[in-house]
C-alpha cells in the first residue's frame, strides 16, 4: 500500500481501481496497531470496514460522495453518535454520544471513513498532549517530544500516516501549534463557519473545528463538506459556502499585501533559527512581488492574559455539566448531591482542566467580574476592532505559528505560563475570530518542523487557502 | 399580635416575582415538546439532557410571547438584548446553568392596573420581565432512598415578571395575581394553572415603622401553589416580623418555604448562603435585535385585554360594576359576550343572559364556555326575539333555550314558530281570550272591578292558560285593567 499524502492521489487510486476502501482501512488499522505515539485512543474498526464497504459499492456505481474513501480521524472531543467519546477526560470515561456531530453527519454524507478518535489534551486545555487522561502522545518525528497540542493525536496521527487526515479543535491554536510541530497543515477556520454542534465546549465563543492534513487542497476540500449553517448552532454565520476546493490555485501571479507585526520578532522565547527562517520568507515573497510590510500592532502583549480570562470564563461553565449526576464518571465515593458533584469533579478531571475551572470561576465571580471579565470582553472588541483595521489594509498577516520547535516530552510540565506562551501567535486569530492557517514550512537544526502562520480577514477563507495552496505549490 | 394591630404600627412592603410557563409548542432552546404531564424523560433529547457538545438554539415563540406580555403591561420593549447563563449545580439542571437574561431583560418598566384593598384603582409598577428556562424536577417521595429526575420540564421557557416593591398588603398581592393571570390567559400565553406550577410566586416582604424611611430586611417566601396561599403566606410573614420587632428582635434576611397545611413558613437559607450565580453573557446565543415593525406587528395583534374590556362595559354599554367584573373575570366568558354583543345591542340583557342561564348550564354541567354548543349569535337571535315582544323570558328561559340546547344549530325564532310559542302579537287575540275568561268567572270579574287589585294574578294565570304561555305578560296587564273599566 501507498503512503498516501493527498487525497487526489487516494481518489484516482480508487477510481482505477489500484486499491478500494476496504483495503485502506485495513492498511490503516494495520498502521495504528503498530504505533507507539499513542495518537489513537480507539479505532471503530467495525463501523470504519462497514463504511468502507458501502463506499466501495458507491465508487462502483458512480454515486461516491465528495470525501469518498478519504480516511479521517476525529479528535476526542467530536460526538459521532454510537461511539465513545471522552474529551481526553477520566469524566468521561466510558460514555458514548447518543447522536452525531454536525461535521461527523456532514463528513458521512460525503462518504468519508471515520477511522477512529484520537488522543487529546483533556477538554483541548494544553498545547502538548500531556493532559490527556489516557496517556501522552509522542511526536512522531522524534519520539522523545510532544506533538503539541490540544489536537495533539490528530497531528501526530497524519503526520505518522495512521489516516489522510483529522479533524481537531482550535479555541487559541490547538490545530495550528500540533500541526506545526508534527510538519503538516492545520486550519483555523473564520468562527461560525463550521457548526459546533457535537464539539465538547472548551470555549463557545473561540472554539471552531479545521482540519489537519498534509496538504492544503486537502483542508479546503474537507472545509467546504464540514461548512455551511446549522439550525443547530445559533452563532454561525449564514455567508454561502464557497466552493473552496475549485476556488484552489486560481489566480496564481496574483500580487497580494502582506503584514507581519513587528514586535512578534522581539518576544524573548522566539527560537532562534524560527526567526530568520520567518525573516527570510518575508524577503522571499518580497523578492516574488508581493508587497510585505511590518506593522505596528501595540496589543500583542495582552492577548495570552485575555485569552486566558475569556476562555476560562466560559470554560468553568461549559465544563459544569460533567457533575457526576446524569451521565459520565461517578466517583464510588459520591453518597449525597453535594459529595457527588465534589467527588467526582475532584477525582474526574485532571489539574489543568482544574485550574482552568477555577480560574474561571474567579474572573466571574462577584466582585471581580468588572475587573476581569468586563474588562477582558473590552479588550477583546478592541482586538478585533484594531485586527479589522489590519485587513482593511493587509490581505495577510504573517507569522511563525508557535515560538519554538516541538520540544521534549516533560520538559515544561512545572511551568504553566511557559506553556501558555506557546499559543502567543496563535490566540489573535481566536480572539478575532479570523481563519488561520499553518504551514509545514520550516526545518530546524533539532531535526524538528516548524510552521508558518497567515492570517486573514473574517470570512476570507477561500482567499485564505488559495493564496496559501499557490504557495506551498510554487516552484523554489 | 393581630394582623390589625400591626397594621396600625407598621408599614408592608412587597414585591413579587411571577414565574409564568409559556404554552409554545416547543422548549425556549430545543424542539423537545413542552407538554404538562407526559411520561417523566420522554419529553427530551440531548440538548434537554445537558449532553457534551449540545447548543441552545431560541425558539422566536418565546420572544413573541414575551413582547405580547410586555405590550399589554405598557412595558419597554428592550431592542438589543442577549441572554445570561445563571451558574450553579442542582441534579435538575443538567447543564450546570440556567439560561436567562440578566442585563438586559426583553421589557422593562410598565405596570399592571389592579384594584387596591378599598377598591380603588392603583398602578403595580413592574420593573421588569424576562425569558428564561425552567429547570427539571427533582422528585423526593417517589423512592425511599433516592430522588428521582425527571427533565421533561427542562428548558420549558418561562418570562419572570418582577413587580417594584410597591405592593401594600395582601390583598393587594392577590388582586394582582387575579389580574397578571388574567392577562396571561387574555393573551393566550400561559394558562395560569398555580396548582400544577405554571403559574409560580415568589413574595419579598418586610415591614417598617409607619413613617420610616429605611426599608426592613426582607424574607423571601417561595413554594405557595395557589393564589389564595400567598395571600395567606404575606398574612403569615407580616405577624411574623411584627412579633420580632415587638420583642426587639431584628428580621433574619432569608428564603423561606410557605407550607400550606399549617399555613406558616420555615426557614431554607440565609443570606450568607446565597450562591454566587457568575452570571455572564450567554456565548451559544447571540445578540438579539428586535425590530420597531416586529413590535408594531405584535400590538396590531394583541386581543382585547381585561382591563380594557372592563371600562368598555362600564362606561360605553352601561353594564353594572359586577356584571363587568363577572364578564372580563374569564377570557373566554368575555370573548363569547363580545361576540353576542356584535349581534344585539341589548347589553344588558346579554349580560344577563351569559351570567344567568348560561352560566348555570356551564356550571350544572361542568363545562367550560368554550365546549358550550350554542353560539353566540344565536343567543342573541334568541334576545332579539324575547326584545321585539315576539316570546316571553319565561317562554324563552323554559322552553325556547333547552330546546337549543338539545338542537344547537336551530334557529331560535323557528324553534318558537315550530312550537306555536310565539306571543300573540295580535292584542285582538288576548282581548277575545280576556272577555271570554271574564265572562266564565262573573263573581270575581266583579270583585275586581271593585277594587281587588289582587285578582289580576288569578286572571293573569288563566288568560297565560288560555293562550298556552305565550300571551306577554305586560300586555295582558295593561289589557285587564282596560277591559275592566268598560264592563
Amino acid at each position: 500500500m501507498k503512503d498516501y499524502k493527498s487525497y487526489s492521489q487516494v481518489r484516482k487510486d480508487l477510481q482505477e481501481g489500484v486499491t478500494n476502501c476496504v483495503a485502506l482501512v485495513a492498511y490503516y488499522c494495520e498502521r495504528i496497531n503498530a504505533s507507539k505515539t499513542n495518537a489513537f485512543l480507539e479505532v471503530f474498526e467495525s463501523s470504519a470496514m462497514e463504511s468502507a464497504k458501502l463506499v466501495d459499492q458507491k465508487i462502483a456505481a458512480g454515486t461516491a460522495g465528495k470525501l469518498a474513501g478519504m480516511v479521517i480521524a476525529l479528535k476526542d472531543n467530536i460526538c459521532y453518535k454510537g461511539h465513545k467519546v471522552s474529551g481526553s477526560s477520566k469524566i468521561l470515561e466510558g460514555f458514548e454520544s447518543i447522536y452525531n456531530s454536525t461535521v461527523v453527519e456532514k463528513l458521512l454524507a460525503a462518504d468519508a471513513i471515520i477511522i477512529g478518535r484520537v488522543n487529546c489534551d483533556e477538554f483541548a486545555m494544553g498545547g502538548s498532549n500531556e493532559n490527556s487522561a489516557y496517556g501522552d502522545v509522542k511526536n512522531p518525528i522524534q519520539l522523545d517530544r510532544v506533538p503539541g497540542g490540544s489536537s495533539g493525536g490528530s497531528a501526530a496521527a497524519v503526520a505518522e500516516g495512521l489516516c489522510l487526515a483529522a479533524l481537531g479543535s482550535d479555541t487559541g491554536g490547538s490545530i495550528r501549534q500540533p500541526a506545526s510541530y508534527c510538519g503538516i497543515v492545520g486550519y483555523k477556520p473564520t468562527y461560525g463557519r463550521v457548526s459546533r454542534h457535537g464539539l465538547l465546549a472548551y470555549a463557545s465563543s473561540f472554539d471552531q473545528i479545521g482540519p489537519l492534513t498534509h496538504n492544503v487542497e486537502d483542508s479546503a476540500l474537507i472545509l467546504e463538506v464540514i461548512s455551511g449553517m446549522d439550525e443547530y448552532d445559533s452563532t454561525m454565520s449564514d455567508i454561502e459556502v464557497p466552493n473552496f476546493s475549485n476556488l484552489i490555485n486560481s489566480d496564481t501571479s496574483k500580487k497580494y499585501k502582506i503584514g507581519y507585526i513587528k514586535d512578534c520578532f522581539d518576544m524573548t522565547g522566539l527560537d532562534g533559527e524560527i526567526k530568520s527562517f520567518t525573516e527570510n520568507f518575508i524577503k522571499e515573497l518580497s523578492s516574488e512581488g508581493h508587497d510585505v510590510k511590518g506593522i505596528d500592532f501595540p496589543l500583542l502583549e495582552y492577548m495570552i492574559p485575555n485569552y486566558y480570562v475569556l476562555t476560562t470564563a466560559e470554560a468553568s461553565s461549559n465544563l459544569a455539566r460533567y457533575d457526576g449526576a446524569h451521565f459520565g464518571f461517578r466517583s464510588p465515593d459520591a453518597k449525597d448531591i453535594d459529595s457527588t458533584y465534589v467527588t467526582s469533579r475532584s477525582q474526574g478531571f485532571g489539574p489543568e482542566v482544574k485550574r482552568r475551572i477555577m480560574l474561571g470561576t474567579f474572573v466571574l465571580s462577584a466582585g471581580y467580574f468588572d475587573a476581569y471579565y468586563t474588562k477582558g470582553l473590552k479588550v477583546r472588541r478592541l482586538i478585533k476592532e484594531k485586527t479589522e483595521e489590519l485587513f482593511k489594509e493587509y490581505d495577510y498577516i504573517l507569522m511563525p505559528t508557535a515560538p519554538t520547535t516541538a520540544f521534549k516530552l516533560g520538559e515544561n510540565s512545572d511551568d504553566p505560563i511557559t506553556m501558555y506562551l506557546q499559543d502567543i501567535f496563535t490566540v489573535h486569530a481566536n480572539l478575532a475570530g479570523v481563519p488561520a492557517i499553518s504551514l509545514p514550512l520550516g526545518s530546524h537544526s533539532n531535526g524538528m518542523p516548524f510552521g508558518l502562520q497567515f492570517m486573514a480577514a473574517k470570512n476570507k477563507d477561500a482567499d485564505l487557502l488559495n493564496f496559501t495552496s499557490n504557495l506551498m505549490n510554487r516552484e523554489s | 399580635m393581630t394582623l390589625e394591630e400591626v397594621l396600625k404600627k407598621y408599614e408592608v412592603v412587597i414585591g413579587l416575582e411571577v414565574h409564568a410557563q409559556l404554552n409554545t409548542k416547543s422548549k425556549a432552546y430545543s424542539a423537545d415538546p413542552n407538554e404538562f404531564g407526559s411520561v417523566p424523560n420522554t419529553n427530551v433529547s440531548p440538548v434537554s439532557l445537558g449532553h457534551p457538545g449540545t447548543l441552545p438554539k431560541l425558539n422566536k415563540e418565546v420572544i413573541n410571547h414575551a413582547i405580547k406580555l410586555g405590550l399589554a403591561c405598557h412595558c419597554d420593549i428592550t431592542r438589543e438584548m442577549h441572554f445570561d447563563r445563571k451558574n450553579y449545580f442542582y441534579a435538575d439542571l443538567p447543564k450546570g446553568y440556567q439560561i436567562t437574561q440578566d442585563k438586559t431583560p426583553v421589557c422593562r418598566h410598565g405596570y399592571v392596573l389592579i384594584k387596591d384593598a378599598d377598591g380603588n384603582e392603583k398602578r403595580i409598577d413592574l420593573t421588569r420581565i424576562h425569558m428564561e428556562e425552567d429547570s427539571g424536577k427533582s422528585i423526593h417521595d417517589q423512592d425511599p432512598f433516592d430522588t428521582l429526575v425527571d427533565l421533561n420540564r427542562a428548558g420549558v421557557p418561562l418570562l419572570e415578571i418582577v413587580t417594584e416593591p410597591v405592593i401594600k398588603n395582601a390583598t393587594e398581592a392577590y388582586n394582582y395575581l387575579i389580574e397578571v393571570r388574567k392577562l396571561l390567559r387574555y393573551l393566550d400565553v400561559c394558562d395560569g394553572n398555580m396548582e400544577e406550577g405554571s403559574m409560580r410566586c415568589d413574595a419579598n416582604i418586610s415591614i417598617m415603622p409607619i413613617g420610616s424611611k429605611t426599608y426592613g430586611n426582607r424574607v423571601e417566601v417561595k413554594n405557595m401553589n395557589s393564589i389564595r396561599n400567598v395571600y395567606r403566606a404575606i398574612e403569615f410573614e407580616i405577624v411574623r416580623h411584627a412579633e420580632i420587632l415587638e420583642n426587639g428582635g431584628e428580621i433574619y434576611q432569608e428564603t423561606r418555604n410557605f407550607d400550606a397545611p399549617s399555613g406558616s413558613t420555615i426557614g431554607m437559607r440565609g443570606k450568607e448562603n446565597a450562591h454566587d450565580y457568575r452570571y455572564f453573557p450567554e456565548p451559544d446565543l447571540g445578540g438579539i435585535t428586535i425590530e420597531q415593525a416586529y413590535i408594531n406587528q405584535i400590538e396590531s395583534m394583541l386581543p382585547p385585554l381585561p382591563n380594557f374590556l372592563y371600562k368598555k362595559y362600564i362606561n360605553e354599554l352601561g353594564l353594572s360594576d359586577y356584571d363587568a367584573t363577572n364578564i372580563v373575570e374569564n377570557r373566554d366568558i368575555a370573548l363569547y359576550f363580545e361576540e353576542i354583543i356584535k349581534h344585539t345591542s341589548s347589553y344588558k340583557n346579554a349580560a344577563n343572559w351569559l351570567m344567568g342561564a348560561i352560566k348555570s348550564y356551564l356550571n350544572e354541567m361542568s363545562i367550560e364556555i368554550s365546549e358550550f354548543p350554542i353560539g353566540a349569535d344565536k343567543i342573541a337571535q334568541l334576545i332579539t326575539l324575547i326584545e321585539s315582544g315576539k316570546i316571553n323570558n319565561t317562554i324563552a328561559t323554559q322552553k325556547v333555550f333547552p330546546e337549543m340546547l338539545a338542537n344547537p344549530t336551530a334557529n331560535p325564532q323557528d324553534i318558537a314558530t315550530k312550537n306555536d310559542w310565539i306571543v300573540q302579537g295580535d292584542s285582538g287575540e288576548i282581548e277575545a281570550i280576556i272577555k271570554g275568561v271574564f265572562e266564565k268567572n262573573p263573581d270575581e270579574t266583579k270583585r275586581f272591578k271593585d277594587g281587588e287589585k289582587k285578582l289580576a294574578g288569578f286572571f293573569m294565570g288563566l288568560v297565560m292558560r288560555e293562550s298556552k304561555g305565550k300571551a306577554d305578560p305586560k300586555t295582558t296587564t295593561q289589557l285587564l285593567n282596560k277591559i275592566i273599566e268598560t264592563l
